[in-house]
């Protein structure tokens, strides 16, 4: 049992359990899956639908966290990837065709990894702390998404692309395997080979890793690269789903709704051990709390105030001098008799 | 030896300079003591947060609260004028009292609980921005005779120029703020930790009291910008300055300030929102340019100004 309790899993799924239970308690028929036109529906399914882009960003963002750096730059490189496909496709003469949904398709994400390389670039070759480094794309991100959709909200009519975020297959929506697609590449990559200890060790000591003979540069990188591909499909994903993109809006907030799933999962922000199942539980939480706001009528708004306070309890938690006070308080009025022996120790 | 402590703020007034003249250049009508007034009239909110942000970064920290403390003051300001009833005279202390406690708040976080600052202040950019949202959800639009009186007042310089009543505390907070930062023990203490938190306490600087102090100070600077947003927009709205803390951020860093702590001066700060300030204006001038090239030629100058950084320490480092 208190092996259980140890294990990193236990409260965030502690956490998710109890809000489901909430809200099967507050409405009966939250668990309820109706089969519509070979469709299914129901709350479930929205949670797991409406949260793929949030899974898949912080997904990028768990590994960019375990090399001890942040991306701010997620929010904007979403906007810019949906921006890209959305203006692809209506500058072509079939918005129908497959072709030029690929290209599209294809330009985005092309263009998404060569934003994370940017990032990585600066945080890795001109040695710039992550934060500042990813700042500079979140800023002008947003710019270079509204010069790219020149201001305008670009609709698009095609059913190919709108597959991608709205389509389905075998009665679910196809975002949710793309989602699980990604969640088992990035798995296989860091648990089955050697990648991931080398993330690891990065994040641990970038220089004791590199005089080991690990290449840290070009781990950086490649995790910032990751990471911006990440954003990248979640654009594909968020901006497909409602057949347009909008600069401004597209990925608002989202590094720090990303941020968050990472945090709560268990990883810390001082990099080192990740844990990719964590983040997974950490956006479902983040999303099923979202839900369930919206559901029981509460204004939307009321998210911000929850997550703040979610934020902080999590980040004391994790704090290492706030346990530490805790237990020294629980310990001491529990035994009064063994701080004297240490107090003369 | 002056060129070296001094070359970053001097790239930034240079760059001030170089963008004023280019402008002045290509635009009529830009050459004008009143567009430099106007620079000040509308960014005397960013002016005043940036100050509080500059001592947060010197002291190696970060601040993402700062634009929903704005938000947060029109807020509280707005509904306590319109719907209660209050005394502009009670408000404008009350909320400034709130934003320093908030500030503080953060700060006994992050000393005493070692959590970075980056998360802690990010959790109350989200705290800030829902109260904003649990007050209302709408805009609260003032038309308190006093509010308005104060948007109103023009102080009228020679030569036809004139300045607002916000220009005035702007600039007020900036002579303080130099006064507090090069002549206080305060000042010394928050150089001294930025540049090494561990030497600073081994000092016996009092580091929890300046720490906290520090973004004491942040948040209630950005209530007092909130105060100023209040005047400038008359009305409270739970939106109003979103992003604003990148700006501050990119403002404080193009002001030669170093993000790693130690090292930076208020009056680069001035001049880094100036810049941003050109930007603008020589945008809105050229009319066919739309607003989000402002974000991406910020965004550019922060990659410059962190680069130099980048250069300038390492060269630093390499000389000892």
């Amino acid at each position: 049992m208190n092996g259980l309790m140890k294990h990193h899993l236990f409260w965030p799924l502690v956490v998710l359990a109890a809000l489901l239970l909430f809200n099967l308690l507050y409405s009966p028929d939250f668990f309820q899956l109706v089969m519509r036109d070979g469709h299914l529906y129901g709350s479930l399914i929205d949670i797991l639908n409406f949260g793929s882009p949030l899974i898949l960003v912080a997904i990028g963002m768990t590994l960019v966290i375990a090399t001890k750096g942040i991306d701010l730059s997620v929010g904007s490189v979403v906007a810019i990837s949906g921006a890209m496909a959305c203006l692809t496709i209506s500058e072509g003469a079939d918005q129908q065709a497959g072709g030029l949904v690929l290209t599209a398709v294809g330009m985005s994400l092309g263009l998404s990894l060569v934003l994370g390389l940017w990032n990585g670039f600066l945080v890795a070759g001109a040695g710039i702390q992550p934060i500042i480094a990813t700042l500079i794309l979140m800023v002008a991100g947003r710019g270079i998404a509204q010069l790219i959709t020149g201001g305008q909200i670009i609709t698009v009519t095609s059913p190919a692309y709108e597959y991608i975020g709205a389509g389905s297959l075998f009665a679910l929506p196809f975002s949710i395997f793309i989602v699980i697609a990604m969640y088992i590449a990035a798995l296989l990559l860091t648990r089955k080979t050697a990648l991931g200890l080398f993330i690891e060790s990065v994040g641990c000591n970038p220089k004791a890793s590199r005089l080991a003979g690990i290449r840290s540069g070009l781990v950086t990188v490649a995790v910032y690269m990751f990471c911006g591909l990440c954003a990248g499909i979640a654009g594909l994903i968020l901006s497909s789903n409602v057949s347009s993109a909008d600069g401004n809006n597209a990925g608002l907030w989202y590094e720090l709704d990303a941020i968050l799933a990472v945090v709560i999962g268990g990883t810390s922000l001082n990099g080192g051990r990740f844990y990719l199942t964590g983040t997974l539980v950490g956006a479902l939480i983040i999303q099923t709390l979202t839900t369930t706001i919206y559901m029981i009528g509460v204004s939307p708004e009321i998210t911000l105030v929850v997550k703040a306070f979610v934020v902080l309890a999590v980040c004391l938690i994790q704090s290492e001098s706030f346990r530490k006070k805790l237990v020294h308080r629980w310990k001491t009025r529990r035994y009064p008799a063994e701080r004297e022996v240490t107090r003369h120790v | 030896m002056f060129s070296r402590k001094y070359f970053s703020i001097l790239v930034t007034c240079a760059l001030f300079a170089l963008m004023f003249a280019v402008g002045s250049y290509l635009y009529t009508g830009f050459f004008s003591l009143q567009v430099i007034l106007n620079l000040l009239i509308d960014n005397a909110f960013l002016l005043i947060t940036a100050v509080g942000m500059t001592f947060v970064i010197i002291s190696g920290g970060i601040d993402l609260s700062v634009g929903s403390v704005i938000a947060l003051t029109t807020m509280i300001s707005a509904t306590l004028v319109q719907e209660h009833g209050w005394s502009p005279m009670a408000v404008i202390p009350l909320v400034l009292l709130m934003g320093a406690a908030f500030g503080w708040g953060m700060g006994a976080i992050i000393h005493y609980f070692q959590i970075q600052p980056f998360i802690v202040t990010l959790a109350g950019m989200f705290l800030a921005r829902g109260l904003c949202y649990v007050i209302s959800i709408d805009t609260i639009t003032i038309d308190n005779a006093f509010y308005t009186a104060v948007a109103q007042t023009k102080i009228d310089l020679p030569g036809g120029s004139y300045v607002s009543i916000n220009v005035v505390i702007a600039l007020i907070v900036v002579a303080l703020a130099v006064y507090l930062a090069h002549y206080t023990r305060f000042g010394r203490n928050v150089y001294a930790i930025g540049g090494s938190e561990q030497s600073a306490l081994l000092m016996g600087l009092p580091v929890a009291q300046t720490k906290i102090g520090v973004y004491t100070l942040s948040g209630f600077c950005s209530a007092l910008a909130g105060v100023v947003f209040t005047f400038y927009m008359l009305s409270g709205y739970g939106l109003h300055a979103v992003g604003m803390e990148l700006d501050t951020i990119a403002a404080v860093v193009i002001g030669g300030t170093l993000l790693t702590g130690g090292v930076g001066y208020v009056m680069g700060t001035f001049f880094g929102v100036l810049i941003q300030g050109v930007i603008q204006t020589i945008i809105s001038f050229e009319g066919t340019l739309s607003s989000w090239w402002t974000k991406i030629v910020i965004g550019l100058l922060l990659f410059m100004f962190i680069l130099l950084q980048r250069v300038l320490s390492t060269r630093r480092s390499m000389q000892p």
